[in-house]
């Protein structure tokens, strides 16, 4: 089973090479595609059950053991995080090879989007903190690409944007580096978490403000996530989707694997994620209420979402942390599919305007039902998957005595509710009222079959994540176990 | 030596971090590589000091840390290529400006003027600024350029 752990990476690089040599080939390059997202996904599934049942797993890339060489680690985490990734990149390619546009006309495009999902697998199965930052560029570099690809005007300005913030987060990361390697002359994670603890606390306490600085511009944590709402919503909505979905995830799931396996109960910054926590709460939701464009709305509203899984994480207890991480496994799903939703609504209406658009609950009711599930499900909703994860979140705050915090979730949710039946209403409820809006084209003539039946999966998907809620709390919680506790994951690594 | 190393680090991020908060694409760059050069700077100061890490050159206890140096060598080349890209980037905005500045997001400027749902101004003016790639500054154009 351990020679399972790096197919996730091998062979999405295997498949970004193949499908540069066939670029003539679009239907071969699809092929690949999504051949290799499946064979991942199928992995993934089986890591998860095999890491579920005998404890983590972890291999030595090169031969070397474990300080010095590249360490590749599959606890519950990190399994869990690879199926439900795995899973959106598969549906997000085929949505997005039914949409006219990026992937029709780019031959690039299956390539990158092939090495952004080796990057992102390489980032949550990393056990060291250098090969960690390595992943983290290898899917920002493939991201920076799939963002501007086409390079109209709006894009490049917001992908200057982009990029510049991930170099500085980048440099920032590599400061970080430099300095805990300094002070304990390993970059392995397994080790760092035994060799930090003869470091003085208040050093301790740097490098943890440092890491959550470091990963939160990746996360769009409050103050640091002000490039997200403005460059996420250019992208074409695969793209937006696939981002929305998974790769500030990366940077919140890089968050909790460095706060729970590095630093204990006294070092931690619990307070002060408390407090960033739901600052990135209010702020984002207040942000979504302001916006037009669902697209931005949407994106406001990632920002919203870190806020829960943080308030989740910074009680540093297992219900918190298996809520945040149950909470994850839900917003992933559930914001993939509202992008995709928000696609086909710029596919049929031709514009992603709540002021040009309307009147599509006649047009097309099919579109109305794929976003309103999404839609309820975010803003928490009974029975949906978004209940059930609130309902955990603020169960464990009201355990570890957190009121304020709790209220303030309450409150965002109510928030969140009222921008969602604002795109509601825009789109779906009220008549056009623009007669002489853009046209939307021939695109209204096409069946863009690819782009819906992804999107009704994932709803479906979701759905199916309120039905077995109480198996995935206790996955959540066996995996939160594990990140708090840490003795499995030592041994795994250094046997 | 570590000292002089630090002193560096810490003027090449002083540097660095003037020059990212520019309103010119082409300082942000050039901030954005001093900052990574810092960055370096850094990571190779992290490891021991010595000799050249050669096998048979000597006893192993004397050698400087060959780990930091390989930090440094990969962490040198991601920033070689993502500077690449973003000079790419930044000539692609100058040809379809025709300036080198940063701008301001269309949807932010119409929320921060307006904050009714409804801009068609701002809509008009994007669909503006789509349509017309010339030089010239129209008057609408205009913002206040950064110091500098």
């Amino acid at each position: 089973m351990t020679a399972l752990v790096p197919v996730p990476i091998i062979l999405p690089l295997l498949g970004a090479a193949v499908s540069i040599l066939v670029g003539r080939s679009r239907t071969a390059q699809r092929a690949i595609g999504i051949t290799i997202l499946t064979a991942v996904t199928v992995v993934s599934i089986a890591l998860l059950v095999a890491v579920d049942r005998d404890g983590p797993l972890a291999t030595q890339a090169g031969g070397w053991a474990a300080p010095l060489g590249i360490t590749l680690v599959a606890d519950r985490l990190t399994t869990i995080m690879l199926t439900i990734g795995s899973v959106m990149l598969l549906s997000v390619l085929v949505y997005a090879i039914g949409q006219p546009g990026a992937e029709r006309n780019h031959v690039g495009f299956q390539s990158v989007y092939l090495i952004l999902a080796a990057g992102v697998a390489a980032s949550f199965l990393t056990g060291d903190l250098f090969n960690l930052f390595v992943s983290f560029e290898v899917m920002l570099t493939a991201s920076y690409v799939l963002l501007t690809i086409g390079g109209g005007r709006e894009q490049v300005r917001s992908g200057m944007t982009y990029v510049v913030i991930s170099l500085l987060a980048s440099a920032l990361f590599i400061a970080a580096l430099a300095l805990i390697y300094a002070a304990t002359g390993t970059v392995n994670m397994a080790d760092l978490s035994a060799k930090m603890n003869e470091l003085p606390s208040g050093l301790r306490s740097g490098f943890a403000v440092l890491l959550v600085v470091v990963f939160g511009i990746k996360a769009g944590l409050f103050p640091l996530f002000f490039w997200l709402p403005d460059s996420y919503p250019t992208a074409p909505s695969a793209v937006t989707a696939v981002f929305a979905g998974l790769l500030t995830k990366v940077g919140v799931y890089a968050i909790i694997r460095t706060q729970t396996l590095f630093f204990d109960d006294t070092t931690r910054p619990a307070t002060l994620l408390l407090v960033i926590a739901a600052a990135t709460m209010l702020i984002g939701v207040l942000g979504a209420i302001a916006q037009d464009d669902v697209k931005r709305i949407l994106s406001f509203h990632i920002v919203s979402q870190i806020g829960y899984m943080v308030f989740g994480l910074a009680l540093f207890t297992v219900a918190g942390v298996a809520a945040a991480i149950f909470y994850i496994v839900h917003h992933i799903i559930v914001k993939t599919t509202l992008f995709l939703a928000g696609g086909l609504i710029e596919h049929v209406g031709g514009s992603s305007r709540l002021s040009r658009l309307g009147g599509m609950i006649t047009t097309a009711p099919a579109i109305a039902v794929v976003f309103i599930v999404p839609a309820l499900s975010l803003a928490g909703i009974p029975p949906l998957s978004g209940f059930v994860t609130k309902f955990a979140i603020i169960d464990a705050g009201l355990v570890a005595d957190e009121y304020i915090l709790v209220g303030i979730s309450l409150l965002v949710s109510l928030l969140t509710l009222f921008s969602m039946m604002k795109i509601w209403s825009g789109v779906f409820w009220n008549p056009k009222t623009d007669p002489v809006a853009i046209e939307a084209g021939d695109t209204a003539h096409s069946r863009p079959v690819l782009m819906v039946v992804p999107t009704v999966v994932l709803v479906i998907l979701s759905l199916a994540v309120a039905v077995a809620a109480g198996p995935l709390v206790e996955l959540s919680e066996r995996a939160a176990g594990d990140l708090l506790d840490r003795r499995a994951y030592l041994e795994a690594v250094l046997p | 030596m570590t000292t002089l190393l630090a002193l560096t680090a810490a003027l090449l991020f002083g540097i660095g971090t003037y020059l990212v908060l520019q309103h010119t694409l082409s300082r942000i760059l050039i901030g954005l590589a001093f900052l990574s050069h810092g960055a370096n700077v850094l990571l190779m100061g992290s490891g021991r000091r010595g000799r050249p890490p050669l096998i048979g050159s000597g006893s192993p206890d004397l050698f400087a840390d060959p780990l930091a140096q390989a930090f440094a060598l990969t962490a040198i080349v991601i920033t070689f290529g993502v500077s690449g890209l973003l000079l790419a980037l930044s000539y692609r905005s100058w040809i379809l400006t025709g300036r080198d500045e940063v701008e301001d997001d269309v949807a932010d400027r119409a929320i921060a003027r307006g904050g009714q749902p409804d801009k068609e101004v701002a809509d008009e003016e994007a669909w503006h600024h789509d349509a017309t790639i010339d030089r010239d500054r129209t008057p609408q154009d205009t913002q206040p350029a950064g110091p500098g």
